[in-house]
């Protein structure tokens, strides 16, 4: 075994402290060029991941950077590094340690990069950042090892594909960098390693003792769930009691619109004054930081928080954590429960509180989950061309650059290995002239070809705009809530199409109070306080998640039980009533309902597909019920139902079914759909053919909604095959299921459709109202529902009674 | 009161043909008819206006060392006009100014949508009215204005506060409803007693919505919208103090 520098042993054991075996582990393979750990929340995997660095910066410290950790979260930087520095202090070792986030202050930025700390905690998008500039190479001269904390939520997203194509920049600029994946259990190890590791090379994958079974439980509450709704107002003082009688409490939420309302109830209840705070991604950063640092002041009973407090954080004294709503999948439900109880070997302890019945059946199957370490997963595809464009155009910005060396450097990142060199050029040709089958652009290339071969910017002024639209994340655009007044507090962010739905008066929730809508100013919404105790709109929009398909098949399962001894009575009951009112799917028949609800019809199709299948059906239901005159106006998909709403209700579903009008015109309709224009904006900003920053000023989300609709439509009238179609092809199909499951499904349940009438929202159906991601269709409706509101208008205004011939037409002489 | 289509609102169901002239509306004496496209038609002039062409966005949005647009606008904005001209065979075409998206790109003009241009141009008086962005003469064919005056009308880019039938283009109008919690949005004409405001016709235009300030103080108390797209709807003027809860 390596031992540790002297200076560490003796902090080891002035604390009393061993290492882990899969801390030694660690120091013992030091020198491997990639490493996974896999280690359970609260395993000392961080330090386990830092203790390689520690060691030996102590036993020959140099100056310049020696480690690079990246986190997906800032908070999470910030906390490693407040952790960091009490081994560091203690131990008297002369390390340096800085964060460089999205946070970090201009001025503190530019020192970093001409005297680079030896530990630089940092982000993905921040990385990418650094690499370019062109003084990247001597920033990163010498470093040794990067260590990525918290791999498995990066590995699900494009942010890890550019994270892993950063890698590969600064493995070519350090060619001994050694890399280090820190991970929380997950369902496919290699999977990970895999992207890990330069390619081809093999990742040596560690696996920590997985710890003890973690003490979970559903709440239980003297009052049942409602049959629906997110709020979960109904276990408020089952949760205040849990609080009173643990130290710290975690309250778990899975939106931020749920966070505050939950938050909000709690504190009217909360007669006693415990201190309670609320941490989310859309409140201002000065407020979270004061939550966080109350929080490890240990001054805080508990906090209502969202995902931004999801990842490893490290809060020492947690002793529950809460889960609000259901868990949706089963990985994050054991990330999160990993919160309480730091202590390695001691079983996490945590709550389920169901919001509403479904949920309940939700939860049961999530606990059963737990149990059988049945952890859900979803294997992604090869990596997405739009996060090369960028990093072809971070590149360009960081210098001249050869092609050759870039393609080669590229296809060493897992993700990319199997990019072929005419895809590499044909994102090449899109980043230099747009790659239109029109060449019109180039004698405005954006980068070219020097005679000596290199590429490089046209014009080096682009590079500010290239650097400030860096990275992947697509947030619902948001703005800034402020209160009125010279120099009013910063509260938070909402979604920009909240705001648009406010008129001046309204209250809403944000940071825990209820504040009033006095308007927008710019792009900053303004508000004043308001003494109301129920805010009138109680919700803006916040993360989604989506129900795991594993998880989903546990619930079939439970559906087609005669009994469920295994739910709370309120909960079998429910699923009674809804065998009683309408039916509960059966495996072999399609189970469709249809009622009147919210001033529309409602249908809901039962398939139990999972999430892909239900959104591709959403769409073929509605291009039939729109061939149909059935004016329909949006669907959402979860993993078990479609609801489809519309002006019409449906009373013969097997027309809609008929397998080969579903299929006639099927392109012309995917095409056309807003789902395909929601990723192409994705694509279309990662790829760097809009830009959301344009000198320091945001474009607001409304022109850039239009803007990128226009240009998806012209691509696809005038050229189909342009490179960023294509890519919005392969991402929407991602989420979508090919059409051959679909013909699958309607083979086997042949005309066995069972259509209810119903006049209400039925049990089953309810939480589907809930449910984010809807999906607009654009069709007759729309013409309707204009006629109407116009007639309306005209018949508001009189305009209609006064349209008689008016004065004589005036001839022109000519 | 029953879906009831009031004489200004026809069924949807409607002939193309017929839709033409549907929304015909009499101003300052001439009668006019706004096109679903944008364009506005005054049959007895035989006379087709169009306002806000900006050809040529995409290609200077590249020039300025952006991101490089599909450069399709053009000759989508042109299609458009070639349908236009065709359905109606004016003897005018009055080009309401901001025609093309900047001086130097009316210059860079590829020779393609340049003869284009010419061949629509042929057997007609075409008139640029001159625009913000398109200051000076084009050396395309046709006659350069500041502005026209014509029968009772007269046509400007940026509408004036002693307007009196007044024709003009610049502020891009168009509507916004909010329909049982949808919104929708479409390019519109806007006109009250003494002046038209055109909507944008080229391809890559945004809009100004009609709630926002500048448009509300232009446009009378009275002002009504007439929207574009496949229904055209005249309606009143959507406006902030209109706007419903």
């Amino acid at each position: 075994m390596t031992a540790l520098p002297p200076a560490l042993q003796d902090w080891f054991d002035a604390r009393g402290w061993q290492m882990h075996p899969h801390q030694e582990t660690m120091l013992d393979r030091a020198g491997a060029p990639a490493l996974l750990l896999i280690a359970p929340t609260g395993g000392g995997k961080t330090l386990a991941g830092f203790l390689p660095t520690l060691s030996e910066l102590a036993e020959a410290p140099e100056p310049g950077l020696h480690t690079l950790y990246v986190s997906p979260l800032k908070a999470l930087a910030a906390d490693i590094k407040r952790n960091l520095r009490t081994p560091i202090e203690e131990a008297g070792l002369p390390i340096r340690v800085e964060d460089r986030t999205g946070d970090t202050t201009a001025t503190q930025k530019k020192r970093q990069r001409a005297d680079p700390p030896h530990i630089l905690l940092t982000t993905p998008e921040s990385l990418a950042l650094l690499t370019s500039y062109e003084d990247a190479p001597r920033m990163f001269a010498g470093l040794k090892r990067v260590v990525v904390d918290e791999i498995h939520a990066l590995a699900e997203s494009k942010r890890g594909d550019q994270l892993m194509l950063a890698l590969a920049r600064l493995q070519t600029l350090c060619p001994d960098l050694r890399r280090v994946g820190l991970s929380a259990t997950v369902d496919d190890p290699a999977q990970i390693a895999k992207l890990l590791a330069r390619h081809p090379d093999p990742c040596e994958i560690l696996e920590a003792d997985p710890g003890p079974e973690p003490d979970i439980e559903m709440l239980v509450t003297d009052t049942p769930p409602p049959w629906s709704g997110g709020g979960a107002k109904y276990a408020i003082p089952a949760v205040l009691e849990e609080v009173r009688k643990h130290r710290t409490t975690l309250i778990f939420h899975n939106t931020r619109a749920q966070a505050e309302i939950f938050f909000h109830h709690l504190w009217l209840a909360n007669e006693e004054g415990l201190p309670i705070g609320i941490h989310h991604g859309s409140l201002d950063r000065g407020q979270r930081e004061r939550v966080e640092a109350a929080m490890v002041a240990g001054d805080l009973r508990a906090i209502v928080c969202t995902g931004s407090l999801d990842l490893g954080i490290d809060w020492g004294d947690v002793d529950l954590v809460i889960q609000v709503g259901a868990p949706k999948n089963v990985k994050r439900l054991v990330q999160r429960i990993g919160r309480a109880n730091h202590r390695y070997n001691a079983p996490s302890k945590a709550l389920l509180v169901p919001a509403n019945r479904f949920e309940v059946v939700e939860c049961v199957a999530a606990l059963q989950a737990v149990k059988e370490r049945d952890l859900d997963g979803e294997p992604r595809g090869p990596g997405p061309r739009d996060v090369l464009c960028q990093h072809i155009l971070i590149a360009a910005c960081a210098g001249p650059f050869d092609a050759e060396m870039l393609y080669a450097e590229m296809i060493s990142a897992g993700a990319y290995a199997g990019l072929t060199r005419a895809e590499f050029d044909a994102c090449l040709d899109f980043c230099a002239t747009g790659g239109y089958a029109l060449r019109a652009y180039d004698q405005w290339r954006r980068i070219l070809q020097r005679p000596d071969g290199l590429w490089q910017l046209r014009d080096p002024r682009s590079a500010l705009r290239i650097r400030q639209n860096i990275g992947t994340i697509q947030d619902t655009d948001t703005l800034k809530v402020r209160m009125r007044g010279r120099g009013g507090a910063p509260l938070g962010e909402v979604e920009e199409g909240f705001a648009a739905s406010l008129t001046k008066g309204d209250t809403f929730l944000i940071g825990g109070r209820i504040v009033r809508y006095e308007g927008l100013r710019e792009t900053v919404v303004e508000v004043s306080r308001d003494s109301a105790q129920k805010p009138k709109i109680a919700t803006f929009m916040g993360t989604k998640f989506s129900t795991s398909t594993q998880l989903s098949h546990r619930i079939v399962r439970m559906c087609q039980q005669d009994d469920w001894p295994d739910l709370p009575e309120h909960t079998a009951d429910w699923l009674r009533l809804q065998r009683e009112v309408s039916r509960l799917p059966q495996p072999g028949r399609l189970l469709i309902e249809s009622f009147p609800h919210d001033g529309r019809e409602q249908l809901v199709v039962y398939g139990f597909a999972g999430r892909n299948a239900q959104q591709t059906l959403g769409l073929l239901l509605t291009k039939r019920m729109e061939e149909e005159g059935l004016a329909p106006m949006g669907f959402v998909s979860t993993d078990y139902a479609t609801l489809i709403w519309g002006l019409d209700a449906v009373t013969d579903p097997r027309p809609l079914f008929d397998i080969a009008r579903l299929e006639a015109g099927l392109d012309t309709w995917l095409a056309g759909n807003a789902v395909m224009k929601r990723t192409f904006r994705a694509s279309a900003h990662i790829a760097g053919l809009l830009e959301r920053q344009v000198g320091g000023t945001r474009k607001t989300g409304k022109q850039a909604t239009m803007s990128s609709d226009i240009l998806y439509d012209t691509l696809l009238k005038y050229d189909p095959d342009h490179l960023l179609m294509q890519i919005t092809r392969e991402e929407a199909m991602r989420g979508l299921v090919d059409f051959d499951r679909i013909r699958e499904m309607t083979e086997r349940v042949g005309d066995r459709i069972d259509l209810l009438h119903l006049t209400r929202v039925t049990p089953l159906a309810a939480p589907l109202f809930l449910e984010p991601g809807r999906v607009p269709i654009a069709g007759s409706a729309d013409e309707r529902l204009l006629e109407e509101e116009v007639t309306r208008l005209l018949d508001a205004s009189g305009l209609a009674a006064v349209d008689a011939p008016a004065r004589p037409v005036w001839r022109v002489p000519w | 009161m029953a879906r009831g289509l009031s004489p200004l609102a026809p069924p949807r169901a409607v002939g193309k043909k017929q839709s033409m002239n549907r929304l015909a509306f009499d101003f300052h004496g001439a009668a006019l008819a706004p096109l679903p496209s944008g364009a506005l038609h005054w049959p007895a002039a035989r006379t087709l206006v169009v306002s806000d062409l900006h050809l040529g966005k995409s290609a200077r949005m590249s020039a300025g060392g952006g991101a490089a647009l599909p450069p399709y606008d053009t000759r989508e904005t042109l299609a458009r006009l070639e349908r236009d001209i065709a359905a109606t065979a004016p003897a005018r075409v009055i080009c309401l100014g901001d025609s093309f998206d900047s001086g130097a790109i009316r210059a860079a003009l590829p020779a393609e949508d340049r003869d284009r241009i010419t061949d629509v141009q042929a057997g007609r008086e075409w008139i640029w009215i001159e625009g913000n962005h398109d200051p000076g003469p084009a050396d395309l064919g046709g006659t350069h204005r500041a502005e026209l005056m014509l029968g009772p009308l007269t046509f400007r880019h940026i509408a004036r506060a002693d307007a009196a039938g007044e024709v003009s283009g610049h502020y891009h109008p168009k509507a916004r409803l909010l329909l049982r919690g949808r919104a929708i949005s479409r390019p519109c004409f806007l006109f009250d007693t003494v002046r038209l405001i055109l909507p944008a016709y080229g391809a890559y235009t945004g809009g100004l919505f009609t709630h926002a300030p500048t448009l509300s103080r232009l446009m009378g108390a009275e002002a009504e919208a007439i929207l574009c797209g496949a229904t055209q709807m005249r309606l009143p003027m959507p406006r902030t103090e209109a706007r419903r809860a």
